[in-house]
C-alpha cells in the first residue's frame, strides 16, 4: 500500500508498504531515517521513539499504515536545521553516551520531557525515562545530561 | 582523583581539554550517535540486498530425521534455502574447540540451535519462510541439569567425547596449604546464580557482501573481528584474505559478541545467492543468538581463627556450560583461580567444573566467572563476620590482600591491593537520608505501584569486594596490534591510528586519539575504521583494550616519533633525546622551537606497524592449579542501601556506592561511565535478570519477560577512583571494566539480607525470597 506522511517537515509518499510494516520499519528501511533504533520492537525499550502528531510513541508499536496523514518527527529531525538541541549538547556533554543505541530514544523522551516540564525533579525525570532501556552507563550520566539540558535551556529562555 | 558524586547537576560534565592522556575528551563518534547518524550494524543498508532469517530448533535435544526445504523455496520472494549440506568448508566453530556447527547437522542439542537459513527480498517473507521448512525432528532424551550432567549414565551432550571427558567441559583443581586444615569457626553455604543475558541493546547484526573475487566483506557488530574472521573461514574453506570483515556500529557487547552469532550465515548466504545479504535479529532471536553468563553452583566453607582471619577455604563451583563449549574453559579457570575472592587464605581446596548440557550455550559475560564466585564468597564472608563478631567491612579489610601477597595460584600480587582502603572508603561515604514522612512514591519499593507509603519498608545496608583478572590469562598469547601513521597535511600534521580493536561503546577510539596525541604531540588524530587488513587486536573484553591496543598504540607511536626525531637530529645535527614533537614543531627539552614537523617529513609519511604484548602468563598447574597465571589484577568494593517491603518483597536500592583502583585513569569520564554501567549490571543480577530456563526451554527471551534496570530501578552512585599506577602497564593503567559488575551485585544482595534477616542463597533474589518462610 501507499502511505503519505510529513516527516520532519517534509510529505513523502512511501510506496510498496505492507500492512504488517511497523511505522519503525518504514522509517528505517522505506525513507532512510534509521536514527530510530530497533532493540527489542516491543515497546520495552524506548529506543524508536519518535514524535507522532506532538506525542511520543514507540515507532516500532505503530503500524506504518497508522501514520498515514500523520505528522512525524524523529531524532534526525530535532537537529534538522544543523543545530544541536541543548538536550542533544547536554548528552555529548556529560558523556550520557557509551554505545549510543538508546541515545535516539532518550533524546526525544528528554526532549518531550522538557518541553513539558521544563525544570524536572529527579523523581519526575527518572519517571519520565523510566520507557527507555540504558545498557551501558547506568544512568547517572542521562541524569546529568537532562539536569544540564534542563538549566541550559532554562538559561536560554 | 577522579570521582563522581551524585545530584550535582553537571559534576561530570567534560570540561575543554586538550584531550590527551588523563584528559576527558569528548568521544568522536558522540555527534553522530546523538543525531541518529551513527550507522550501527543493524542500519546497514545496500539497494540490492536480500534479508537473512534462521530457522531455529524448538527442542533442546533432538535427531533430525528429514528437513524439506522446498515449501520455504516455493515462496515468492525467496532465493536461496540452506541447511548443513550447504556448508562448503568444515561445519564447526566455537572459540575454545571447534563443537559447535554453523548449521545443525543430524542432531540440534538445545533449544534456538540455528538449522536452517533463508534470502528473501523482504525480513518478514524471510521469515514465513523460514517457517514453512519442514524438519522431522525426534526428540531425544535432554541433560538439563548441570549437577547430573556427571553422573554415571547421563546422556551425553557430545557422544564423541564419551572417552574424552563425557560432558565434562573443564575441571580446574586449586590445592595449596594443608591439605587436612581445621579451625576453631567454620562456616558454610551453598549458593545458586541464575543465567544472565548481556541484553546489549543493538541486535546482533550484519551486511555480508559477495566479492568479485568469490570472496566476501562482511560488516558485521563485534568484539574481535579476527576470531571472528578466523572461524568463518572456516565455515566458507575461504582463505583469510577472501574474507574481509569490517567493524559496523556496535550497540553495546558485554562478552555477548565473542561468538559467532549471524557471521557465517550471512556469508553463506551472500554468496550463495550472489548478492548482499543482512540479517539483523529480532530480540527474541537475540536471546537465542548468543551465549548467556553461565549459572553456577557453589558450596563454600570459610575455616577461620577467632579474630575472623581466614584459615582455610573449600569451594566446589559448578558452571553450566549449555550446548556448546563457548569460552567455558576459560570461565572455570577464573573461577578457580580467583573464586575466593580478594583474600590472604593460606590454605586452599576448589573445584571448579563446566559441563555440557541441552541447555543455552553460555560463555563470555562481564566478569566472567567472578560474578558468580563473588556471591558466595561475599555472602560467606558476611557469615564469618557475624560469627565471630567482627563487622562486615572489617573482617574484610583484615583478611584482604595487601601487595606482596600471594593468591591462591602461589602468584604474587605485585602492585597495588588497597582492599582495605577500598571497603573503608565506601564505609566512610554519607549515607542517603532516611525516608521523609511522606516519601516520594518513586523513591519508594513499588514505585507509583502504590504499594507502600513507607509502612512495612526496612533499610538494609551490604557491603562486597572482589578482584578481577585483566586480560587472557595461562599462558595466552595476547597481543594486539596497531599501526600509526604520521603525515602533514594542509600544513598540520596528522596522525592516522588504524588497528582492529572493536569499539562496543566504552571509549576506546577515544583512548586512542588521547594516546596518540600525548606521544605524538600532534592535535588531529584520525582513528581509521577496525578491519582485518590490520592485524589481530585481541578481544574487546577481559577490561583488557585500553591496557593492552592501548599499549600497542603507544609503542607504535613511539615507533613513528623515533623515526621522525632521528630524521630532525640528522637535519639539525642534534643529538635525537635532546628533541621533543609539540604540536606542528619539533622543539628541544626546553622548548625552544628548533624546526618544523613539516619540514622534517615534507611529503613523506612515517608509518611504523607492531604488535605489543603484556608480560606473559602460565597455564595452571593441572594437580595444585598453581601458576603466575594473570597479567594484572583489579579490585573494586561496593556499598548497596537499600529498602525493601517486607511484606511484598520489593526492593529499592537507594544507593550504589563503590570505589575502586584503576591504576591511572586514561579517561576519567569514561572510567566513571564503566563504573556506573558496570554497576548497575550487577545490580540486575542481584534483583532482576534471569534467563528462565525449564526442561532446557527459554521461558522469557522478551525484555518484556526479562527485566534490566530502568533509570527508576538505579540509584545515585557515589564513586570514588583511586589511581596506584601499575608499574608493568602501559601509563600505569588497570583494566577498569569488570570488577564494578562482580562487587555490585553481592553488596546489593547483602543489603537485603541485612534488612530482612532472609538469608538468601540464590540470585536473582526474587519476592517469594523476601516474604517467604
Amino acid at each position: 500500500m501507499r502511505i503519505t506522511l510529513t516527516v520532519n517537515g517534509t510529505r513523502r509518499e512511501v510506496d510498496g508498504v505492507w500492512e504488517g510494516e511497523s511505522l519503525l520499519y518504514a522509517l528505517r528501511e522505506r525513507m532512510g531515517l534509521p536514527g530510530s533504533k530497533n532493540a527489542c520492537e516491543q515497546g520495552e525499550c524506548g529506543s524508536c521513539t519518535v514524535y507522532l502528531d506532538g506525542l511520543p510513541v514507540c515507532s516500532c508499536l505503530v503500524a506504518a499504515g497508522q501514520a498515514d496523514g500523520r505528522e512525524v518527527t524523529t531524532v534526525e529531525g530535532l537537529s534538522a536545521d544543523g543545530e544541536l538541541r541543548p538536550v542533544q549538547q547536554a548528552f555529548l556533554a556529560c558523556g550520557a553516551v557509551q554505545c549510543g543505541f538508546c541515545t535516539p530514544g532518550l533524546i526525544v523522551s528528554t526532549h518531550d520531557l522538557l518541553e513539558r516540564n521544563p525544570q524536572p525533579s529527579d523523581p519526575e525525570i527518572r519517571e519520565a525515562l523510566a520507557g527507555n532501556l540504558c545498557r551501558c552507563t547506568g544512568y547517572e550520566k542521562i541524569m546529568d545530561a537532562v539536569r544540564l539540558a534542563s538549566r541550559a535551556q532554562e538559561r536560554a529562555s | 582523583m577522579t570521582s563522581a558524586v551524585p545530584n550535582s547537576a553537571g559534576a561530570s560534565e567534560t570540561t575543554a581539554s586538550r584531550g590527551r592522556v588523563g584528559d576527558s575528551p569528548l568521544r568522536p563518534d558522540g555527534l553522530l550517535k546523538v543525531t541518529g547518524a551513527f550507522a550501527y550494524a543493524s542500519d546497514l543498508s545496500r539497494d540490492d540486498m536480500l534479508w537473512g532469517a534462521t530457522l531455529r530448533s524448538p527442542h533442546p535435544h533432538a535427531r533430525i530425521v528429514a528437513i524439506d526445504t522446498a515449501p520455504a523455496l516455493a515462496v515468492p520472494g525467496v532465493h536461496a534455502v540452506l541447511t548443513a549440506a550447504d556448508v562448503p568448508g568444515e561445519n564447526a566453530v566455537g572459540l575454545e574447540h571447534l563443537d559447535q556447527p554453523a548449521l545443525a547437522e543430524g542432531v540440534v542439542r538445545y533449544q534456538g540451535e540455528a538449522v536452517a537459513l533463508v534470502a528473501a527480498e523482504h525480513p518478514e517473507t524471510a521469515r514465513r519462510a523460514a517457517a514453512r521448512i519442514v524438519v522431522e525432528y525426534e526428540e531425544l532424551p535432554a541433560v538439563t541439569d548441570p549437577r547430573r550432567a556427571l553422573e554415571p549414565g547421563a546422556a551425553l551432550v557430545h557422544p564423541a567425547r564419551r572417552d574424552a571427558g563425557g560432558n565434562l567441559v573443564r575441571e580446574v583443581r586449586m590445592r595449596r596449604g594443608d591439605p587436612a586444615p581445621t579451625a576453631p569457626v567454620v562456616v558454610a553455604l551453598d549458593f545458586e546464580v541464575g543465567m544472565q543475558d548481556q541484553a546489549f541493546l543493538g541486535p546482533e547484526s550484519g551486511l555480508a557482501v559477495p566479492g568479485a573475487d568469490g570472496g566476501v566483506d562482511l560488516h558485521v557488530a563485534t568484539q574481535w573481528l579476527h576470531v571472528d574472521q578466523r572461524q568463518v573461514c572456516h565455515v566458507l574453506g575461504l582463505p583469510p584474505g577472501k574474507v574481509r570483515l569490517h567493524l559496523a556500529g556496535v550497540g553495546g557487547a558485554f562478552g555477548g559478541r565473542e561468538d559467532l552469532s549471524m557471521h557465517a550465515h550471512a556469508c553463506l548466504l551472500a554468496l550463495r545467492t550472489g548478492r548482499p545479504v543482512k540479517m539483523s535479529y529480532s530480540r527474541e532471536e537475540s536471546f537465542f543468538g548468543h551465549v548467556h553468563r553461565h549459572p553456577a553452583w557453589l558450596r563454600y566453607e570459610f575455616g577461620a581463627e577467632r579474630d575472623g582471619t581466614l584459615v582455610y577455604a573449600r569451594a566446589d563451583i559448578l558452571f553450566d556450560g549449555g550446548a556448546y563449549a563457548s569460552s567455558t574453559g576459560a570461565v572455570v579457570g577464573n573461577g578457580g583461580s580467583l573464586g575466593l575472592g580478594p583474600y590472604r587464605i593460606p590454605n586452599v581446596h576448589v573445584d571448579a567444573r563446566g559441563v555440557y548440557t541441552n541447555n543455552p550455550p553460555c560463555g563470555a559475560m562481564r566478569g566472567f566467572g567472578c560474578v558468580q564466585a563473588a556471591f558466595a564468597h561475599e555472602a560467606l564472608m558476611d557469615e564469618l563476620a557475624d560469627a565471630v563478631g567482627v563487622d562486615p567491612v572489617e573482617i574484610r579489610a583484615r583478611n584482604g590482600m595487601r601487595e606482596g601477597d600471594t593468591n591462591i595460584t602461589g602468584q604474587v600480587i605485585d602492585s597495588a591491593a588497597p582492599v582495605a582502603e577500598l571497603i573503608r572508603i565506601v564505609r566512610d561515604m554519607p549515607l542517603p537520608p532516611g525516608s521523609p514522612p511522606e516519601p516520594d512514591l518513586r523513591e519508594l519499593p513499588g514505585g507509583v505501584g502504590n504499594t507502600t507509603h513507607g509502612e512495612g519498608v526496612v533499610r538494609g545496608i551490604g557491603y562486597a569486594v572482589t578482584y578481577k583478572n585483566v586480560g587472557f590469562s595461562e599462558g595466552y598469547d595476547d597481543y594486539s596490534t596497531a599501526r600509526v601513521r604520521l603525515e602533514v597535511s594542509a600544513g598540520e600534521p596528522v596522525a592516522t591510528v588504524h588497528t582492529a580493536a572493536a569499539e562496543v561503546g566504552q571509549g576506546l577510539i577515544t583512548v586512542e586519539q588521547q594516546i596518540a596525541r600525548t606521544e605524538l604531540g600532534v592535535e588531529r588524530v584520525v582513528v581509521q575504521q577496525a578491519d582485518t587488513t590490520v592485524g589481530s587486536a585481541g578481544s574487546t573484553s577481559a577490561s583488557r583494550q585500553t591496557y593492552v591496543t592501548g599499549g600497542a598504540v603507544k609503542a607504535a607511536c613511539e615507533a613513528v616519533r623515533d623515526t621522525v626525531l632521528a630524521r630532525a637530529a640528522g637535519m639539525l645535527q642534534r643529538a635525537a633525546a635532546d628533541l621533543r614533537l609539540d604540536g606542528d614543531k619539533i622543539v628541544d627539552v626546553s622548548g625552544e622551537v628548533l624546526t618544523g614537523v613539516a619540514d622534517v617529513l615534507g611529503d613523506e609519511a612515517v608509518e611504523e606497524t607492531l604488535e605489543w604484548r603484556h608480560r606473559p602468563t602460565a597455564p595452571l598447574d593441572e594437580e595444585t592449579g598453581a601458576g603466575d597465571a594473570h597479567v594484572q589484577f583489579a579490585f573494586s568494593a561496593h556499598r548497596a542501601v537499600v529498602d525493601v517491603d517486607v511484606e511484598l518483597g520489593l526492593v529499592k536500592v537507594v544507593a550504589l556506592d563503590t570505589a575502586q583502583d584503576v591504576g591511572r585513569a586514561v579517561n576519567p569520564d569514561a572510567v566513571l561511565g564503566q563504573i556506573q554501567g558496570g554497576s548497575a549490571q550487577g545490580m540486575g543480577l542481584a534483583l532482576m535478570e534471569e534467563v528462565v530456563v525449564t526442561d532446557g526451554r527459554v521461558r522469557n527471551p522478551s525484555f518484556t519477560d526479562y527485566l534490566i534496570p530502568t533509570i527508576l530501578d538505579t540509584p545515585p552512585m557515589r564513586i570514588e577512583v583511586l589511581e596506584y599506577a601499575d608499574p608493568h602497564a602501559p601509563y600505569g593503567v588497570r583494566g577498569v571494566g569488570e570488577p564494578p559488575t562482580i562487587s555490585s551485585g553481592p553488596a546489593v544482595a547483602a543489603a537485603i539480607r541485612a534488612a530482612t534477616g532472609k538469608a538468601l542463597r540464590r540470585v536473582p533474589v526474587r519476592p517469594e525470597h523476601i516474604t517467604g518462610a
